[in-house]
């Protein structure tokens, strides 16, 4: 347990700290160095989960299982490496756009606490603090948004802060009603939100009040994940923030959101286990696969008329979180391990991505995809990092999304066989639709006057060792872990 | 007991509507003489209004040329209506034998006669005030009457009836209960009774301007004993609201049996709820002005809200 | 349930919050900034006073401390904050623009007519004198974002978003007594946070935009980018 309070202890220290010298020419070493501590934790966490398969128990206030374990690990990561490149990245864009002292403590603290309301949030045991956690990541990032303070960035962080405000005010809405059911079920009324309790107890709960929560709860938590129609927050803020902004918003706060609602769907699935008509007894499935569809269709249709390099991968995290929903509100075993395996190499890709995508938008001076061009030629590790990313997103094998993406077709197939029309559908129009933008991106003649940054890319092809590593030979704990939460979620294992 | 022949609840319902006839302009010197000096204006007396009328029912009556049946007819069809009005509404005693035909909704379409020939009358001289006039006040009433409707099916719901006197009595019945849905169309009927009765904010009963007139454009070609019975009319009005509110919401001290001594201690009960409510009704008159006429509209809207709000209150609230 | 079965003041607790719904609706309605800020600090104060009788009736303590959290942030932080940032900004004579506000208001009607039936399977459930008030809590909810949609000065959407909050922390008050008070805790001070972040924010959108009106802020659109 001591791992877990210094996992959420270092980056709220962290957070408190670069609020007051976060401007110095330290601070951006010093979160550095948290996000490593951060990491070493998390580490040290994945090998205590390893031999001992959860951590805290039926009333603890955190509680570490093979769900958020590869979750938390991840985030940790994530932050560290992004934290590394946003050392010199953020410097640079200091001096560019001359940012003041204030702003850099703003930016390196939000950064430590965002952190922390992430990893909050994975390892906590109770829904109501998980919802505190997520509405705090709001908070942390909503400044952060409008760094800049262009006129379009402000409207992106003002969008931001009002639609995820509104949103989470559902999901609080969903978290009294369930609190009100549980409260009726659970011995110790103290402990009725906390999951493991709820988990227990599942069966005993009204299934008329867990619909309507997890309605409410699937709404609110939903708009966080950017499932369509409440994602017009997710490309104005992914692409006004600073790049490191985006990277880690795009690969880990999606996949926060997502986790909880997949927390929430395992108690709904149980209460509404004993309903007469399997339409009922799957609602929560069958909501979370008609959203993700959704999300997924319109995210792919958007992905064609972007003119802005950020905002075209935002709407590629669109896509591939309504593919994860959909995986998740699918409910078999092959495709919730699928799921599990996409939160994990999207998470990567993702910010991976970003990473490049920051250094393209460096080079060019520019967001806007018409004005970038020749990126291989100027400075090759930054174009082919954009590319090898591009082709490891948009489903190439061997990386891990084309593992992850196949695994769900085929049971999809088995299940649905005609939602796999849509979903191949998809899938090559998104394809088509990147490289449409990426290739004169990467290939193209350079501009006059185009000089490579002073780039640190090791992040990204770290990140893509990793998911194709990931793509080829799944280590066998971790596939391990994936086939536990598999068995909890859905009552059977794959492997 | 309510008899088709009963005598003694006949001369009540005479008498009850001889005391809204004489006392009506008591009332509006009441109120006329606490604006007066809560503006520090030395007031006309008390019984300035029945000089007003007596002088009015001496004069001569001057039709207009063009003047039809409708213009001609029109005051007494008023008058008549106020007097049904007068003698259904309980004002000290409830179940009196006209207690049968005095339904909330019924009152309501009596009322909408008289405003139907009120303002076909001012359309039929063809002045260009009374057209204005017409207008004005069809577009008040039809916004207050929705409002007045909402208010009154909310009262329906909780008393289990229409009928005013039923109503009355449940209410008392019931005892010190705190019912929100009863706030609620306590204030959407004070508002509404504030625009039907042609008070500020809604209308300035004392204004000389014509372009700002919305109840007395109505009435400008008027003279004599049509005057006198037109402007006693709306006095009526007034005290008719008023009985209304204050019976209806706060029906504490009225009698419920035929005996003198509730009888008596009914009629000084409702005595002093008329007093009170003309204080505060000059207070909100005085602190208030009046509102430009397109933001009318508003106001009613208010009033219908709050109306609205009483009947969901009643279904929410106060019956699961 | 039939309330001339409650107790007096088991009565008053469901008279005050009807009249919460009331400012609820009359914030819908009100187009003066400070008004409308007013009537906000009202509806908090009403709400801490029915949450201090609902402890009163059912004996739980903690509801005590969410009561005075109520009314600190509520009623006196978040309303003077706006205050002051509006008179900083010199708005307080501004209005904001209001269209149809009959029909606003009667789509308000309509909402709560529509949480009520949502919130009637609920009705069986619980036997507590704040049962009906769920529904009411949902409306104001719902109410609430109804003032965010109409409105077009960026004070009267916080105002709204503020509003909508109020109906959550009643609903928590209604529904289940209260939260454990970690949670209350949490989002006392998510809310402080956003209150403190929105005043920060306001004087970036009015520096940029020279006015705080909502309609400058929807240039990022997809038929452009």
């Amino acid at each position: 347990m001591i791992a877990v309070y210094f996992l959420v202890g270092i980056p709220l220290f962290g957070a408190i700290l670069l609020g007051v010298i976060g401007h110095k020419q330290a601070g951006s070493r010093i979160n550095l160095l948290l996000s490593f501590l951060t990491m070493l934790a998390s580490l040290y966490l994945v090998f205590i989960i390893s031999e001992q398969h959860t951590l805290g128990g039926d009333d603890s206030e955190f509680y570490i299982d093979s769900l958020n374990v590869y979750l938390l690990a991840l985030t940790a990561v994530v932050g560290f490496t992004t934290a590394f490149f946003s050392s010199p990245y953020m410097l640079h864009e200091a001096k560019v756009r001359n940012l003041s002292d204030t702003r850099m403590r703003l930016y390196h603290s939000s950064y430590q606490g965002f952190i922390f309301t992430m990893l909050l949030g994975l390892s906590t045991n109770n829904l109501g603090v998980l919802w505190v956690s997520l509405e705090g990541a709001t908070l942390t990032t909503v400044l952060l948004v409008s760094l800049y303070r262009t006129p379009s960035s402000i409207e992106a962080a003002w969008k931001y802060f009002i639609l995820c405000g509104v949103g989470i005010a559902q999901a609080l809405f969903g978290t009294v009603l369930l609190y009100f059911a549980a409260a009726k079920v659970i011995p110790n009324v103290e402990d009725s939100l906390l999951w493991t309790q709820l988990f227990a107890h599942a069966g005993e709960l009204s299934p008329v009040i867990i619909t309507i929560a997890f309605v409410f709860l699937l709404v609110g938590y939903g708009t966080k994940v950017g499932l369509v129609p409440l994602h017009n927050w997710l490309p104005d803020a992914h692409s006004e923030g600073p790049t490191p902004m985006s990277a880690v918003l795009s690969g880990l706060l999606l996949n926060v959101a997502l986790y909880a609602l997949i927390r929430i769907k395992m108690i709904t699935d149980l209460a509404l286990a004993g309903e007469q008509t399997v339409h009922i007894q799957n609602l929560a499935g069958y909501l979370m696969m008609g959203f993700g569809l959704i999300s997924f269709t319109v995210a792919v249709l958007f992905l064609h008329r972007q003119r802005d390099i950020k905002r075209l991968f935002s709407y590629s995290s669109i896509e591939h979180m309504g593919l994860m929903t959909f995986a998740f509100g699918l409910g078999t075993p092959l495709s919730t391990f699928a799921g599990l395996l996409h939160m994990l190499v999207h998470g990567l890709t993702k910010s991976a991505i970003f990473i490049s995508v920051g250094h393209a938008a460096q080079i060019a001076g520019t967001q806007s995809i018409e004005k970038i061009r020749g990126l291989i030629k100027t400075q090759p590790k930054v174009g082919w990092g954009l590319l090898i990313g591009t082709a490891a997103i948009a489903g190439f094998p061997p990386f891990g999304i084309f593992t992850s993406e196949f695994l769900l077709l085929s049971s999809t197939v088995h299940t649905y066989p005609w939602l796999a029309i849509p979903l191949l559908m998809g899938l090559s129009i998104a394809f088509a639709g990147l490289f449409k933008h990426i290739q004169p991106m990467c290939f193209g003649e350079q501009p006059e006057g185009q000089q490579p940054v002073n780039a640190t890319m090791w992040p990204v092809f770290l990140h893509l060792f990793i998911v194709l590593w990931l793509g080829l030979a799944i280590p066998e704990q971790l596939s391990q872990w994936f086939n536990n939460v598999t068995i909890l979620i859905t009552g059977s294992g794959v492997l | 007991m309510i008899d088709i022949i009963d005598f003694k609840g006949w001369i009540l319902v005479i008498i009850q509507t001889w005391m809204f006839v004489f006392l009506a302009p008591l009332l509006v010197g009441w109120l006329t003489w606490l604006k007066c000096h809560l503006q520090n204006r030395s007031a006309p007396s008390l019984f300035q209004p029945y000089k007003n009328l007596w002088r009015l029912f001496h004069k001569d009556v001057l039709l207009p040329k063009h003047a039809s049946l409708i213009f001609r007819m029109t005051p007494y069809i008023i008058a008549g209506v106020m007097l049904i009005a007068a003698s259904i509404i309980p004002l000290f005693v409830v179940r009196m034998p006209s207690s049968a035909t005095a339904d909330v909704i019924v009152l309501v379409g009596f009322f909408a006669l008289a405003k139907f020939f009120q303002s076909l009358a001012a359309m039929d001289i063809g002045t260009a005030f009374g057209g204005m006039g017409a207008s004005r006040e069809m577009t008040v009433s039809a916004l207050a009457e929705p409002a007045m409707l909402m208010a009154v099916f909310t009262l329906a719901m909780v008393a289990g009836s229409t009928n005013l006197s039923t109503v009355v009595e449940t209410i008392i019945s019931q005892g010190l209960v705190l019912r929100p849905s009863l706030l609620f169309a306590f204030a959407g009927l004070v508002l509404v009774a504030i625009a039907e009765t042609g008070r500020i904010p809604v209308d300035n009963p004392s204004t000389h301007l014509e372009l700002t007139m919305i109840h007395e454009a109505m009435v400008l070609e008027y003279s004599g004993r049509m005057l006198a019975l037109i402007e006693w009319s709306s006095m009526t009005k007034l005290m008719v609201y008023g009985v209304l509110i204050c019976n209806v919401f706060f029906p504490w001290g009225i009698a419920q049996h035929h005996d003198l001594y509730s009888m008596f201690i009914g009629f000084v009960a409702v005595g002093f709820k008329l007093m009170l409510l003309a204080v505060c009704l000059v207070v909100a008159e005085t602190l208030l002005a009046k509102m430009r006429l397109f933001r009318v509209p508003i106001f009613l809207s208010l009033a219908f809200t709050l109306s609205l709000l009483g009947l969901l209150s009643y279904i929410i609230l106060e019956v699961g | 349930m039939n309330i001339m079965l409650l107790t007096l003041s088991e009565q008053a607790i469901l008279l005050l919050a009807g009249l919460v719904l009331f400012t609820s609706f009359s914030l819908l309605a009100q187009p003066r900034i400070v008004a409308a800020i007013r009537t906000f600090a009202w509806q908090g104060l009403l709400l801490s006073i029915v949450t201090v009788m609902v402890a009163i009736d059912t004996g739980l303590h903690h509801l005590y401390i969410s009561a005075l959290l109520t009314l600190l942030m509520k009623a006196i932080f978040i309303p003077w904050l706006l205050h002051r940032l509006v008179h900083k900004m010199e708005f307080q004579r501004e209005q904001d623009i209001l269209h149809h506000p009959v029909l606003v208001l009667l789509a308000g009607g309509i909402l709560v007519i529509f949480c009520y039936s949502i919130a009637l399977p609920i009705k069986q459930l619980s036997n507590s004198v704040t049962q009906p008030i769920i529904a009411l809590s949902m409306s104001m909810v719902m109410l609430g974002m109804l003032m965010l949609i109409t409105r077009h000065k960026a004070v009267s959407q916080v105002i709204g978003f503020m509003a909508m909050e109020n109906g959550l922390f009643f609903a928590g008050v209604s529904a289940t007594h209260g939260m454990p008070m970690i949670v209350e805790l949490g989002i006392a001070f998510d809310v402080f946070v956003a209150a403190i972040i929105f005043g920060v924010f306001f004087f970036h959108i009015k520096d940029s935009f020279d006015s705080l009106d909502v309609d400058h802020l929807s240039s990022l659109s997809e038929s452009d980018s």
